[in-house]
């Protein structure tokens, strides 16, 4: 593999006397699908913000497709998509309006190989707005203004695109579209996409990694496999015995539940083996950070509910 | 294909579209409306009134036309531009621009075409009703049209810049009132515009002098009223140099800060400000 398209070391970033970022260190590669976790605060949209070039970091050596973003010209700029947060803007606008005029940017940087921009109608129909294409963008739903917002993200064909909680406010079905464009955009355009999320089920469809921020660091880095075989006890089993009900954490539940088994008999019921997924990774790890141990591996709490 | 140049076509283009789609709103063309109607009532009321100094007699109404034009070019291209880049700032719109290559030359230049163009209906709500309401208008037929047209071009260019590092440095849009609006209107009522600049103090007539509101207006009369009417401004002549003179340097002045001040405030927008911002407009007691 070629030199990653994203390479940050030791990237740090105070506000005044408060440290967000206190030492990340990442990479993502060409072609791939990377999912920024954390909890609210802890410095996704910084870190995010600080790759897209819209804000200098303290300190720390940044490189994306190459270039510092922080200093990069143009012609960087033209190669990468951005999708924030909170957008209202251009409410009088169409969205085919708005896609020509902004997708005329990119036309200088054009080349056979990497025609830019998109044409406007196939946007609009890959987004599913090609019906909504010519209404005031002032009238659009919550979720079809989202997809304005991947649209515009996408309009320059992007080598690198940056989503900041796509699909945050998105229906069900919204979602879904989401989760299909995503995989289209990386498997027919190889574009690499990283993007930050709160829902834990989506990072485990879209991403081919996960990175999990807090403290102002990445403290778990790997696939929803890998990082769920991080956390000791992976399995949770819960039962009953009598009226009294349990809960147990578990890395061999065949074993305990043999045990259980062999131990209660009939008293026995309610009996319920559930893998631990990567919520359950996610807050391990979250709180075991919180708490101040950065040492000892994370384990799921055994609790009596 | 040079980037910029094409990027200046595309700003153009947006300002175009900016203006056709303002002149469709209802909420724009009820501002023109409101504008144009307070304009002809105050002139209405005022159609008997006249303006005395050094021995000439003049109607107010002829005084006070040209100097109103003079006060809403003022302010509409310092308010507007303020006003549009605080709230753009604010919804998104600019780190749309800052995002694409090249994109803020693009927006700038549509803000700028826009501004301008916006001048358009409110010259014309006023001035065509002016025309077949009152008698005696514009003394001076086609020379008086051709120096509306450059003191409009030069007043243009020596306030609008104004209005842009305004919308760049106020830290909201709820801020362009107290920041903006106050001096403006402060500096719109000392500027000669509803009566002649002697009838106050005399410092007051200096701070006046400075800006560029009061030369606009004095360009105007200059424009609609016969060369007799100058008795009455301040050393009884149009001063057509120094007008000349003092709103090239706002411009030059304007045209050396707001490439600085603009590329400031673009380097320092970010998605957490424009979500901070939201955040903010959603909390009004605070």
């Amino acid at each position: 593999m070629g030199e990653p398209v994203v390479s940050v070391r030791g990237l740090r970033m105070t506000y005044g006397t408060q440290e967000v970022l206190t030492g990340v260190d990442l990479d993502v590669e060409a072609g791939e699908v990377v999912c920024l976790l954390g909890p609210n605060g802890a410095g996704k949209t910084t870190t995010i913000e600080v790759l897209e070039g819209f804000r200098l970091p303290s300190a720390g050596d940044v490189r994306v497709l190459g270039e510092a973003p922080a200093t990069a010209g143009d012609a960087w700029r033209a190669r990468v998509g951005v999708v924030l947060q909170s957008w209202r803007d251009h409410a009088r606008w169409t969205p085919r309006r708005l896609l020509v005029s902004l997708g005329g940017y990119f036309r200088p940087y054009s080349t056979p190989e990497h025609p830019r921009p998109h044409d406007v109608d196939r946007l609009l129909d890959v987004v599913g707005l090609a019906e909504h294409a010519d209404r005031k963008i002032g009238t659009l739903s919550g979720g079809q203004r989202r997809r304005l917002d991947v649209a515009v993200g996408i309009i320059g064909r992007p080598e690198l695109l940056f989503l900041d909680e796509p699909t945050a406010g998105f229906d069900p079905q919204a979602r879904r579209d989401f989760h299909d464009l995503v995989h289209r955009l990386s498997d027919l355009e190889g574009t690499t996409i990283l993007l930050t999320t709160h829902d834990l089920g989506e990072a485990e469809k879209l991403a081919d990694r996960i990175l999990i921020l807090t403290g102002g660091r990445i403290v778990a880095d790997g696939s929803a496999d890998e990082l769920a075989r991080q956390v000791a006890g992976t399995a949770e089993v819960r039962w009953a015995c009598g009226r009294e009900r349990f809960v147990h954490a578990t890395d061999d539940p065949v074993a305990f539940v043999r045990r259980l088994v062999a131990q209660h008999g009939d008293e026995l019921t309610d009996l319920e083996v559930r893998k631990a997924g990567l919520e359950d990774t996610y807050l391990a790890m979250v709180q075991r950070f919180e708490a101040g141990d950065r040492t000892a591996a994370p384990a799921l709490l055994e609790v009596g509910r | 294909m040079n980037a910029t140049r094409h990027a200046v076509g595309l700003g153009l283009h947006r300002g175009w579209t900016e203006f056709l789609l303002s002149l469709r709103s209802p909420q724009d063309q009820g501002f023109y409306l409101f504008m144009g109607g307070a304009t002809l009532l105050y002139l209405w009321f005022n159609r008997d009134g006249e303006i005395t100094g050094a021995g000439e007699t003049i109607p107010l109404v002829a005084y006070s036309l040209p100097s109103i034009l003079a006060a809403l070019l003022a302010f509409g291209v310092i308010i507007g531009p303020a006003y549009a880049l605080a709230m753009e700032r604010e919804d998104g719109t600019l780190l749309r621009h800052k995002a694409l290559p090249h994109g803020m030359q693009g927006y700038v230049t549509g803000q700028l075409l826009y501004h301008s163009l916006g001048l358009l209906p409110m010259l014309l709500v006023i001035l065509v009703p002016s025309f077949l309401l009152f008698d005696g208008v514009m003394a001076r037929g086609a020379e008086g049209w051709l120096t509306v047209t450059w003191v409009v071009v030069l007043g243009l260019l020596a306030t609008l810049p104004l209005g842009m590092v305004l919308g760049s440095v106020v830290p909201s849009v709820q801020k362009v009132g107290s920041w903006g609006m106050l001096p403006v209107i402060v500096l719109t009522v000392i500027s000669g515009v509803f009566f002649p600049v002697q009838a106050l103090w005399g410092w007051v007539q200096a701070v006046a002098q400075v800006f560029p509101t009061y030369w606009i207006g004095l360009g105007m009369r200059s424009a609609f009223l016969p060369d007799a009417a100058a008795a009455v401004e301040l050393g009884g002549s149009w001063r057509t140099l120094p007008t000349v003179l003092v709103l090239l340097a706002w411009a030059v002045a304007g045209l050396l800060v707001t490439p600085a001040v603009l590329r400031r405030m673009a380097r320092r927008q970010s998605g957490s400000q424009v979500a901070a911002a939201r955040d903010a407009a959603a909390q009004w007691v605070r």
